[in-house]
């Protein structure tokens, strides 16, 4: 077993507000690791603390055993790990197109005098990441939609967009925030699929965050439970289902962890 | 039908991905580029040239600097008239010093010059945003013109410290300097801003360009992406002052033949800046258009009580058309918040579908 992202013993606290703490967390190589808890749990400042948006108070953040825990947002970017928001971060007012060209913005080369002269290097390249990019609405089944503006969009494209846009990075870990929070059942089977087909058949190893537990017990290698910044439990999603602290958690909120079916928690 | 799409398949990426898709665009710009190179150094009057075309062809490069920071990577500067300066006075600078050295490469010079100070003042822009750059940018605008004015070194220690174009040639034919006609100084004007359109549209469809929009759109799903914003901003700093320092350096050597640093002062920025802002925010045409537009406007207002027959005290009519230029900007912001570029789209839209609306 290699840990491809580890964390050990994060913390990190909001002025009073103890948001995580000391949690550690291990993504397998290839898996789908999903992180769920009750809102304010801390799932999403340790996305953020991957990422490199916040930086943990304490522990340590390593990627293939390099340690990236000071790293800025865009060198982690161009280690290999891609994201999606909780609340979509496109760029609005650009094309569908343009968003997904900018997710192989790491991968580019291009400088600044070949781009000034465009014929030749910097055109060539262009072609090179676009036919990458027509793989990935190929893909997502968004062939109609190049040349609008994403926020234009309905939600659910929206976040398959967005999606695209991650994708395009050709990352070794996908990180999702709630990729289908707000979207309707068949938006969410869409996605469910496109996040087994990019783990099963491009070897992306994926890190959900998703509160439909449906979802997440169907399509899960392992499931990590946070609770008020703590995590309480991991394991499979059977033993994670069957944890006296999870039900105890759930049930502390609103209702009990369903073992099938949609709902939200 | 003006403009007929169908038919027009796009049989490579590369031909998708082009600066002008359609056909009938590229003939159009071809047609209006040759008729700019050919129509006016035949037709139009000396004043044309001189007063109008001239002036229009450097504000508009000075536009596609500024709109290239402001329109495409979305930092708001007031800076404008100061880079422009220092293209300026680089350029005196460097062809009193090598007089050998031809003007063409002094003027690349300079702008290299400016680059590098905007890359400078464009540091606070990693921490502020918005006004507050704008206002930091206004502090590199006062500094630099106060500079300019206060170290007589660069003006070559000139008793009025006013710089002078000296008479420098191209090709065997005198382009600058008091010698230089206007056609000559027309016409190195507009291959320069042909030129530096053609490089601007290029970066801006490119790797770069999206780089800045990215910034601009969402600097935080920028950075996810791998976009780094230090560079990525100072990169937009460093070559919409290269723009904005040729620019400059035409200012006196094509146009105004000598000029003291209030020809750069505050009123300059502002200037450039209508131009960004009713042009088009992240359009190369629109900077163009936007400038044609703050050069025309006035010309035609000043001529227009005349030939309806009115006669107006001349006080009276300069404040009636401060009025009504100020009245139409307001007028085509709230008309059109996306400038004359979009307009034209619109336009052209209409024509495509032209004679069948529907
Ligand atoms: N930038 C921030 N500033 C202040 N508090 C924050 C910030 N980000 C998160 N928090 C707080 O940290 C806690 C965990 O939030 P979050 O990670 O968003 O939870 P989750 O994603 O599990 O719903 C919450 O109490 C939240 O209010
Ligand atoms: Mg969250």
């Amino acid at each position: 077993m290699s840990g491809l992202l580890e964390i050990r013993d994060a913390s990190k606290s909001f002025g009073g507000v103890q948001a995580v703490t000391r949690v550690s967390l291990e993504a397998q190589k290839g898996e789908i690791l999903s992180v769920i808890g009750p809102n304010g749990a801390g799932k999403t400042t340790v996305l953020n603390m991957i990422s490199g948006f916040y930086h943990p108070d304490s522990g340590r953040i390593s990627l293939e055993g390099r340690d990236v825990t000071e790293l800025a947002p865009s060198r982690i970017a161009e280690l290999g790990v891609a994201r999606t928001f909780q609340n979509i971060a496109l760029f609005r007012g650009m094309t569908v197109l343009d968003n997904l060209m900018l997710g192989r913005h790491v991968h580019m080369k291009t400088g600044v005098l070949s781009a000034c002269a465009y014929w030749g290097l910097a055109q060539k390249e262009e072609v090179v990441h676009r036919r990458r990019v027509e793989d990935i609405i190929d893909f997502l089944r968004i062939q109609d939609l190049r040349r609008r503006p994403t926020g234009s969009l309905p939600y659910g494209l929206q976040k398959r967009v967005e999606l695209g846009r991650a994708l395009a990075l050709d990352p070794k870990v996908l990180l999702l925030d709630e990729p289908m929070g707000g979207c309707n059942h068949e938006e969410k089977e869409d996605m469910a699929r496109f996040i087994l087909d990019v783990n099963e058949e491009w070897g992306v190893t994926v890190i959900l965050i998703e509160h439909d537990m449906g979802v997440v017990m169907d399509i899960s290698d392992r499931v990590a439970v946070l609770d008020m910044g703590q995590k309480i439990a991991e394991g499979t999603p059977d033993e994670v289902r069957a944890n006296p602290r999870v039900i105890k958690a759930y049930l502390g909120e609103t209702k009990a962890v369903p073992s099938t079916g949609g709902s939200r928690v | 039908m003006i403009y007929r799409e169908a038919g027009q398949f796009k049989t490579s990426y590369a031909s998708d991905q082009a600066i002008f898709p359609i056909a009938q665009d590229r003939a159009v710009v071809l047609l209006a580029l040759a008729a700019a190179f050919v129509g006016p150094p035949l037709l139009a009057s000396e004043y044309w040239l001189q007063a109008i075309l001239i002036p229009l062809l450097i504000y508009s490069l000075a536009a596609i600097g500024l709109n290239l920071l402001t329109g495409y990577a979305g930092q708001l500067s007031l800076g404008t008239g100061g880079f422009m300066a220092v293209g300026a006075y680089a350029a005196f600078k460097l062809t009193t010093a090598f007089p050998q050295v031809s003007i063409v490469l002094v003027f690349l010079l300079s702008g290299l010059v400016a680059a590098g100070v905007g890359l400078v003042f464009g540091i606070p822009s990693l921490r502020i945003k918005g006004f507050y750059l704008a206002v930091a940018t206004l502090a590199s605008q006062f500094f630099l013109v106060w500079l300019f004015n206060k170290v007589a070194w660069f003006s070559n220690y000139a008793s009025s410290g006013t710089i002078t174009a000296p008479d420098r040639a191209v090709l065997g034919v005198t382009v600058t300097g008091p010698s230089a006609t206007a056609s000559a100084r027309y016409l190195t004007a507009l291959a320069l801003v042909t030129v530096f359109a053609l490089v601007a549209k290029n970066l801006v469809r490119g790797r770069v360009g999206r780089s800045w929009m990215a910034i601009r759109d969402r600097d935080i799903a920028a950075e996810i992406i791998g976009v780094r914003p230090l560079r990525t901003k100072l990169l937009a700093f460093g070559i919409s002052s290269f723009y904005c320092g040729v620019a400059g350096a035409e200012l006196v050597f094509l146009y105004l033949g000598s000029a003291e640093t209030q020809a750069f002062d505050i009123g300059l920025s502002f200037l450039i800046l209508f131009m960004v802002i009713i042009g088009g925010r992240g359009s190369i045409l629109g900077s163009v258009l936007g400038a044609v537009f703050i050069v025309l406007v006035p010309i035609f207002l000043t001529n227009a009580p005349h030939a309806l027959g009115l006669r107006l005290p001349v006080a009276l009519q300069k404040q009636i058309e401060l009025m009504v230029f100020g009245g139409l900007i307001v007028f085509f912001l709230i008309v059109e918040p996306r400038g004359l570029a979009r307009l034209w789209q619109i336009t052209k839209e209409k024509l495509r579908l032209w004679p069948f609306p529907h």
